[in-house]
């Protein structure tokens, strides 16, 4: 134990490495998971993790080692947080409607083309918006 | 003991910047590569941070702001082109 040695400082190390940790096992999911959307999980989920440890890390280390509240990371988080699962469901629809197009770019992985839903109807990312619900706008 | 962690951090985060870049290239679809181009800002958000706790200065919080907001826009671009032929219609 150093001579330096102070809760605040074992604190923010703790949340620096469980947070670097987080971020290095996302990026891994996303290099080694066969498909796009098995990938997904691993940056939307782990990374937003790791980044949100890291952001609480350095509002403590702010907070207590230099005694100045910031609030640039409460910004950064509710805005990364908030982001992350509709950056997730963009790409997702992007990967359906290539698939859907027969693009040959867009291979399903080992386990294929996702499954179609039950019944005759599609997936609702590829439905227009049924009548009478809030995205359904005359003349459309 | 944080000289250590942050060490740690640094090579953590450029290593898993190096992995996405790693899918950014490989990545068979389209898709693959606007996701790693998503999970890169992650990280850089992330060296950005910690940097700043490196540096002891608060000063570079602004950049992992607009950082965040820029990379987000930038998703969503892409996707809506991909889907629609178009970013604002």
């Amino acid at each position: 134990m150093s001579a330096g040695f102070t809760y605040a400082d074992a604190l923010v190390a703790a949340l620096i490495v469980l947070g670097s940790s987080f971020a290095l096992v996302g990026s891994w999911g996303l290099v080694r998971l066969p498909s796009l959307m098995e990938r997904l999980h691993g940056p939307t989920k782990a990374s937003t993790l790791g980044l949100g440890a890291m952001l609480v890390g350095s509002a403590a280390w702010f907070q207590l080692v230099r005694g100045t509240w910031t609030t640039h990371e409460l910004l950064v988080c509710v805005f990364l947080f908030l982001t992350a699962p509709i950056s997730a469901k963009m790409i997702a629809k992007v990967h359906l409607h290539l698939l859907r197009q027969g693009d040959p770019s867009a291979p399903g992985g080992p386990a294929g083309s996702p499954a179609r839903p039950p019944g005759a109807a599609d997936w609702a990312t590829h439905e227009a918006p049924h009548e009478g619900t809030p995205g359904d706008f005359e003349g459309d | 003991m944080l000289e250590g962690a942050l060490a740690f951090g640094f090579a953590a985060w450029g290593l898993a910047l190096a992995m996405n870049l790693w899918r950014l290239f490989r990545g068979p679809g389209v898709a693959d590569r606007i996701l790693a181009l998503d999970t890169m800002v992650i990280n850089t958000i992330g060296l950005i941070v910690l940097a700043g706790i490196a540096s002891d200065s608060g000063t570079s919080f602004e950049a992992a702001l607009l950082l965040a907001m820029v990379g987000f826009v930038s998703t969503v671009a892409y996707c809506k082109f991909l889907l629609r032929g178009d970013i604002i219609e």
